[in-house]
């Protein structure tokens, strides 16, 4: 019996500090969960603020956006339906400036896509000599801010005529948006073995075939990560629309509503209402293609 | 007689080299390919990056336009709220994305729930939430007054009528829209750090800040560094925070460069020339960056 007394002792001594270490590990998940609830709650209202401020609006009753309070007491969402169906003089055009928009976007896409990835194949497949200027051209092309060049752009383009001529913006898009696509396409295209081109190559597979037969199917991944980052970048630019296309037949969803903001008698519910509808294929496809962008965003990113 | 021939043969035995040089290791009508492949880039590069660049700088080139752009006290201001919203901006968006990338690391369904809605600023165009924010920061009818009389019971002020509340509002914009942007790169950069090596620090005793200050932190910081010298150069060019937020007002005083040239110079003035300078006055901040970034680019290319 003592000696069981005497085998206790020792052992009970680190039962109770192990048992106090629980305890202050138990109060240190306490503290950093309820840090990270805090947090959570701060990161929640300042990320949706906005966002809660445009729906507000959005839903107002006609006319009634000069108010006080945070929340609408008769939420309608007729100004959604005024908006889809035209019914204000403002919004007279708001499907054609849609389908503007949406031609805008694919053209980007698409160029960019044939562009990028022909140059990457040529200069990283078939390593045609010096390929690294046009690697370089394209890198400085990525880090000069557009908006820099908007003024002598646009007195080129009034030069020529092309004010108000959709492919004047495609045509700039297209230059901002290639070098990011060539620089993911070098870096997806490493992965890929280059004696699967060799072996084409010594069956007689013209460098054209082996682009379009295989390059084209093994970069699958990387074209749609750049062709999400080109639909979003055409859908989303606003300063060169805003300078080309100022026409009601030429003016797309962007510039539509920046010229609502400037405009003296705004109905601003039926513009947020705008703004909801213009986000909300951006946003679906960015959700949509979220994992497949995620891989390319870390060497690179959208401008902005 | 044979030493006439070779003379006689050299330039062409010359050209011959100089051609499989430029060559390379392609072949006849692979290098007519590889060339065919790069010429869409190329124009897009020459058309659109260095014929309006070169057209730019002729426009800008005449002296005595930068004694009136440097006698302008609207240019003076500018300059100071470039300095300031680089200050800020870009310091203040990448401390919190580097913190908030710590905190996305927690494991849990909530905090990947809350990075889908963390990221919301950045997935949404940037004109209906630059416009919801405008609208929000109205004095007499605005979300933020409303919710100070409510909650408060102070009225709030009209934010966008004094510069430096107007110029605050448009970086508080700004470092919305960008901060998820920033966040979801150093996210990525954090991930990439392999597990042993926080391992091997815990069996050193690093745990807690040293964990952070003596692990993590140098090996993202070269990648702080590319993501300074990055968000310093977008936000050089950067048009839709404050166009769409204070418009440059009140009074001209809350203007970035890109916004003074291409709105207050160009538009309203009618002195694109003027504009052009304004612009190419930050050439010498500009050019600089961007040698290094390109220089840092290079040689991290593997760990952006």
């Amino acid at each position: 019996m003592t000696t069981i007394a005497v085998d206790a002792r020792p052992t009970s001594a680190p039962a109770r500090s192990s048992e106090r270490m629980r305890r202050a590990a138990r109060r240190w998940r306490y503290l950093t969960n309820a840090g990270a609830a805090v947090v959570s709650a701060l990161l929640l209202v300042w990320t949706l603020t906005p966002i809660y401020n445009i729906i507000m609006v959005s839903l107002e009753a006609e006319g009634d956006v000069a108010v006080t309070h945070i929340w609408p007491p008769e939420p309608s969402p007729a100004s959604f339906w005024v908006v889809l169906t035209e019914g204000h003089w403002y919004l007279e055009a708001f499907w054609h400036q849609f389908g503007n928009s949406v031609f805008l976007a694919a053209m980007v896409t698409l160029l960019v896509l044939l562009i990028g990835s022909l140059t990457s194949f040529s200069i990283s497949r078939m390593r045609i000599r010096n390929g690294w200027i046009i690697t370089n051209a394209a890198l400085l092309t990525y880090v000069i801010p557009a908006s820099f060049l908007a003024i002598p752009f646009y007195l080129i383009m009034n030069h020529y005529g092309l004010q108000n001529n959709p492919w004047s913006v495609i045509a700039v898009l297209v230059t901002f948006a290639t070098p990011y696509a060539i620089f993911i396409f070098q870096e997806y295209g490493r992965s890929i073995p280059l004696e699967l081109d060799e072996s084409a190559r010594i069956d007689g597979a013209s460098p054209l075939q082996i682009y379009i037969r295989i390059y084209l199917p093994l970069m699958a991944p990387a074209l749609v990560a750049v062709g999400t980052y080109a639909l979003l970048l055409a859908w989303n630019e606003y300063l060169y629309q805003f300078l080309l296309l100022s026409n009601d037949r030429s003016m797309t969803v962007a510039v539509a509503l920046g010229k609502f903001l400037n405009s003296d008698v705004a109905p601003w519910n039926y513009m947020m209402a705008t703004a909801i509808i213009y986000a909300l294929p951006p946003l679906a496809t960015y959700y949509m293609f979220r994992n497949r962008m995620s891989s390319g965003l870390t060497m690179g990113g959208v401008k902005g | 007689m044979t030493v006439s021939a070779i003379e006689l043969g050299r330039p062409a035995v010359r050209r011959q080299s100089l051609w499989r040089y430029w060559r390379g290791g392609l072949q006849g009508s692979e290098f007519t390919w590889a060339v065919a492949f790069i010429v869409p880039y190329v124009g897009v590069f020459c058309a659109f990056v260095i014929y309006p660049a070169l057209y730019g700088l002729w426009m800008g080139s005449n002296p005595s336009l930068y004694t009136e752009v440097f006698s302008d006290p609207i240019y003076l201001n500018t300059v100071v709220n470039t300095m300031i919203f680089l200050a800020f901006g870009v310091n203040v968006k990448l401390f919190l994305a580097l913190m908030l990338s710590g905190f996305f690391m927690r494991p849990g369904w909530w905090t990947k729930v809350l990075l889908l809605i963390f990221v919301l600023p950045w997935a949404v165009p940037a004109l209906p939430t630059f416009i919801s924010i405008h609208w929000m920061l109205n004095g007499e009818w605005g979300l933020v007054n409303n919710a100070l009389w409510i909650v408060f019971g102070v009225d709030g002020p009209s934010w966008l009528n004094s510069r430096w509340l107007a110029l605050g509002s448009a970086i508080f914009s700004h470092v919305w829209k960008w901060t998820p942007f920033w966040t979801v790169i150093l996210l990525a950069g954090r991930m990439s750090i392999p597990q042993e090596i926080y391992d091997a620090a815990k069996v050193d005793g690093a745990t807690g800040l040293r964990r952070f200050t003596d692990v993590t932190f140098p090996l993202l910081a070269n990648l702080y560094l590319v993501l300074t010298l990055l968000a310093t150069i977008f936000l050089l060019g950067d048009f839709n925070s404050v166009y769409f937020v204070t418009g440059g007002g009140p009074a001209n005083s809350t203007h970035l460069l890109a916004t003074l040239g291409v709105v207050r110079d160009m538009l309203e003035l009618g002195k694109p020339q003027l504009g052009v300078a304004a612009v190419m006055s930050a050439l010498p901040l500009l050019i600089p960056l961007v040698i290094i970034l390109m220089r840092k680019l290079k040689t991290s290319e593997a760990q952006l």
